[in-house]
């Protein structure tokens, strides 16, 4: 396994008066992409806001590339080169779909002047994008806002991308259109932090996988080894996934 | 805007996007004409009608123009300033310190010399107020982001220290404000007698509209002020620091209350502390019509709002007293959330 | 016994308790302390305020909601009673029928406002109230043959209240007992049973949901309550308890307007009593209605000779000029937010309880 690019040490977040996340250690390895498992509340969502900089952890570190960014504004660890997708998409409906990416790319003053490589590499995949350039993202289909959030994240390199559960809800169709976008994705030099409910989802594509439940670790190792074990799936998965079965 | 967008895409997306447009929401935009045909019949003289159309248009942009600032400031970050009037308060006496001793170019009959009299009132005014708003939000608002109770409570102190203060510097009398010369006196279109300063006032309302349109839809940073209106935190998490977007929201917002006092205190032609505080009223009004957050719905509303008033005043004077608030009524009844919902997180 | 008419609800502090009773014992017995009218019209007032600002209390302190629209009931109430004594006859049915009429207007109002615009934020519940209060007080300014415009009315009381009347034709303790001296009994008596149960209604298991949902409403929803109707009836009964205190001080002035009763200014007068005094204490009302008063009242004397002090300087002497004090209230309100936001209330009960 390559250098590690993320590392959170016994991380613990509290949102008011809720104890969520309760010492959280967790390894990213440079690029590939890292799946994080567990059931609804276990604190998954929280633990990409947490080194998002929206949360801010109330013990512990995160580190990202060699630099603390435990206490840094999220403004400071996006620029640091990390891009989020959250659950919600956070899309701006009233914006246009092009406007949406002129202001994931960061360093473009004007809209005409976005890399039309890129763009092209990106409807590709998304080819629904070129579709609807000029038209508010608000009336996307739910499964055309979740590739402009991916796309979003992706229109400039960064060097790691957080995703949170993004077939949530998905046509069968589309998530294989997503399964698609993030082989193309591992391809290039982007490490991926996915958080998912779906196993057969990321069952192909992950590389290394932790799970999470009730603010805690409680395995860590590769895919090959999660998918070839049958004990071990029904001990962790039953434990995290049993009612999404 | 696919036109706005050369190179980035093959044309046949345009063309796509062209024949796929959305509709817009039209519905707000049609109340406005139909209000005022409405009126035509109501009010039976058309000259008269004219000359209230224009009235209502001219009190509108005077209204939007300190409103738009509030909503702006509201949607982004979720503040809400009851201290905004006494930003129009300090603008309105601001221009006093320009237009009182400048007076052989405000009473020249030189359309040059009060424009440019009026234009340094206007520049000073903004200078002030936008400065006043830097420092509030830096003294008052930002211990408080966040804390609904708290923020009514401080702008409200705010709000009342300020207006004691223009007591303190300007005295507790009226002053005049002297309106330039040459905005002076009626044109006479037709039949229907029209104020000139009302013409100006809605020349100056449609210039301001149209460059907040601009800035907000083909400016970087007026998307970045719509996308943080309708999601902040995602705006943080592309790696734009909103708490600076919202200073410069917040000063520019200030600035435009400045000059919103400035019209509105020529229009009134004399000046007191409470003159701010007694515009609030409309102008929280016209922004929940709107829609909180929204600009287009603030203009709408603005201009419904006044419109409404200068109808009912004619046709009946009591109602005339309760109309703006049977006109919010009847808007939250259509629609909740106003004209224009911003839709939030 | 003490614990029942207190509702449990102690002063929690000695100084605050000292001061409580002096203030009480000062109204109790204001009568006989002074002779001046214009001393007994500041103890009247006080009275009245104290129930006004407790009940305005209730919401901002109580309930966490911000309301512009306390002094529109304050006013109803006023408005209400005077009308009917000038309009009816001077007897108490008119009295008694302007209170009940006053109420049930009140609480129309509050009921209609309240399921109106209470579901969404705070922010939009402050606006509304807002313009439906000055969208009444233009109302009442404006239809002057029902309200008497700006002039407002003056009225005759019944008999008893009247300040020809007289009880005994011999003095007690050195005070003639006339309808003047009954009228403020009456003030005082109701003033301190409303303020009573006003702490008996934050002490109710009713008051604590409401500071539950004050707290935190989501969590309050979701273990069942309806917050958005235990809001409304905490903002009816804020209501109609500025609406009695309208009324008792209509009854004390034998005139009603719209300055005196509905403008702004009271808004600012309630706001500044209730923050400075502390919030959500009750007591605070007390504490601040009785300092306000006091420094409407005398507070222009001393600014008035520091002004003279100063009278070289320009500015500072206009800074210190004697219809200056509501500046000095307004720093005093805007740092009161910022440092104490529990008020006086709250900071003598901290160093009551050393940590």
């Amino acid at each position: 396994m390559s250098e590690a690019l993320l590392t959170l040490k016994g991380v613990h977040t509290h949102i008011g008066q809720y104890h969520i996340l309760q010492g959280i250690d967790l390894v990213v390895p440079k690029n590939g992409l890292m799946v994080l498992l567990g059931r609804n509340g276990a604190g998954k969502t929280t633990t990409l806001r947490t080194i998002m900089g929206l949360w801010h952890a109330s013990q512990g570190t995160v580190n990202f590339a060699g630099r603390d960014i435990t206490h840094s504004a999220t403004p400071d660890i996006s620029c640091a080169g990390i891009a989020y997708v959250p659950e919600n998409m956070g899309i701006f409906a009233d914006l246009t779909v092009r406007e949406n990416l002129f202001l994931a790319a960061r360093n473009v003053k004007k809209a005409g002047e976005m890399d039309t490589a890129r763009l092209e590499w990106i409807f590709g995949f998304f080819p629904a994008l070129r579709k609807f350039w000029g038209q508010p993202a608000g009336t996307l289909s739910g499964g055309q806002k979740q590739m402009l959030a991916i796309a979003r994240a992706i229109v400039e390199p960064r060097k790691l991308l957080l995703v949170d559960e993004p077939t949530k809800g998905l046509a069968p169709a589309i998530v294989r259109s997503l399964i698609d976008a993030f082989l193309e994705l591992k391809t290039t030099e982007t490490t991926i932090l996915l958080v998912e409910q779906n196993f057969n989802f990321v069952k192909s594509l992950g590389d290394s996988v932790a799970v999470i439940d009730d603010g805690r670790m409680v395995h860590t190792g590769t895919m090959a080894e999660l998918s070839g074990d049958m004990d071990l799936q029904q001990k962790l998965l039953g434990l995290a996934l049993e009612h999404q079965y | 805007m696919p036109n706005a967008m050369p190179n980035t895409t093959p044309a046949a997306a345009d063309a796509s996007a062209l024949l796929r447009r959305v509709p817009i929401d039209y519905l707000p935009l049609l109340i406005l004409p139909l209000l005022a045909l409405l009126a035509l019949p109501l009010v039976g003289s058309f000259p008269t009608w004219v000359t209230l159309t224009i009235a209502g248009l001219a009190m509108g942009m005077m209204i939007f123009i300190m409103a738009s600032g509030l909503t702006l400031i509201f949607g982004l970050m979720d503040v809400l300033n009851f201290g905004h009037g006494a930003f129009v308060s300090i603008g309105a006496f601001t221009a006093t310190l320009v237009l009182l001793p400048m007076k052989d170019w405000v009473q020249a009959d030189s359309l040059l010399l009060n424009l440019l009299a009026l234009g340094l009132a206007v520049l000073l005014a903004m200078t002030v107020t936008g400065l006043l708003g830097w420092a509030f939000e830096r003294i008052i608002i930002r211990p408080v982001y966040g804390l609904h109770l708290k923020q009514i409570l401080i702008t409200m102190g705010g709000m009342i220290v300020a207006e004691q203060m223009i007591h303190v510097i300007w005295g507790v009398e009226q002053i005049p404000l002297p309106m330039p010369e040459t905005f002076r006196g009626v044109l006479i279109v037709g039949d229907a007698a029209v104020e000139k300063y009302r013409l100006i006032a809605v020349g100056i309302g449609l210039a301001v509209f149209a460059i907040m349109f601009l800035v907000l839809n083909r400016t970087k940073i007026g998307l970045l002020i719509r996308a943080g209106v309708e999601n902040g935190e995602m705006v943080e998490a592309l790696g734009y620091r909103i708490r600076r977007l919202f200073v410069g929201v917040f000063i520019a917002g200030s600035a435009l209350a400045g000059l919103g006092g400035v019209l509105w205190g020529l229009y009134k032609e004399t000046l007191t502390a409470a003159i701010g505080s007694e515009t609030t009223v409309l102008v929280f009004i016209v922004i929940i019509i709107g829609g909180l957050g929204s600009v287009g719905g603030c203009f709408i509303g603005a201009l419904l709002v006044a419109l409404v008033t200068n109808y009912a005043g004619f046709l009946a004077p009591k109602v005339a007293l309760v109309s703006n608030i049977l006109l919010m009524v009847a808007i939250l009844l259509w629609r909740p959330q106003g004209l224009y919902s911003v839709a939030k997180r | 016994m003490l614990a029942k008419l207190f509702s449990g609800d102690f002063p929690r502090s000695r100084v605050l308790a000292a001061l409580l009773l002096v203030i009480l014992f000062s109204l109790a017995c204001a009568p006989f302390l002074t002779t001046g009218a214009r001393m007994l019209n500041v103890a009247a007032t006080i009275c009245i305020f104290i129930v006004l600002a407790a009940s305005y209390d209730l919401l901002l302190g109580y309930t966490g909601i911000v309301s512009f629209a306390h002094t529109m009931f304050y006013g109803i109430g006023a408005y209400g009673v005077g009308l009917a004594l000038n309009s009816i006859a001077a007897n108490w049915w008119a009295v008694f029928a302007g209170v009940i009429a006053a109420l049930l207007l009140s609480l129309a109002l509050a009921l209609v406002i309240g399921l109106f615009s209470l579901r969404v934020k705070a922010i939009f519940f402050a606006m509304i109230t807002l313009a439906v209060a000055s969208a009444f007080a233009v109302l009442a300014s404006q239809l002057s043959d029902f309200t008497g415009g700006e002039d407002g009315r003056s009225f005759t009381v019944p008999e008893i209240l009247h300040p020809d009347f007289r009880l005994f034709d011999a003095e007690v303790f050195g005070r003639v007992i006339d309808g003047k001296l009954i009228t403020y009994y009456l003030v005082f008596c109701s003033a301190l049973v409303l303020f009573l149960l006003m702490l008996r209604i934050v002490n109710s298991p009713f008051g604590r949901v409401l500071q539950a949902i004050r707290e935190n409403d989501f969590r309050a929803e979701a273990l069942g309550y309806r917050t958005a109707i235990y809001r409304t009836i905490g903002n009816c009964l804020a209501a109609l308890i500025a609406t009695l205190a309208g009324a008792l001080m209509t009854l004390w002035l034998r005139y009603v307007g719209p300055a005196t009763f509905l403008s702004f200014e009271v808004m600012t007068d309630v706001l500044l009593i209730v923050v400075i005094g502390g919030m959500g204490t009750l007591y605070g009302a007390v504490i601040g209605a009785t300092l306000l008063i006091l420094a409407q009242n005398y507070l222009h004397a001393l600014m008035g000779q520091t002004s003279a002090a100063l009278s070289g300087i320009p500015w500072l002497s206009m800074l210190f000029h004697p219809d200056r004090w509501l500046l000095w209230l307004g720093v005093l309100f805007v740092l009161s937010v910022y440092f104490f936001p529990s008020g006086i209330v709250g900071r003598l009960r901290r160093s009551a309880r050393p940590a």
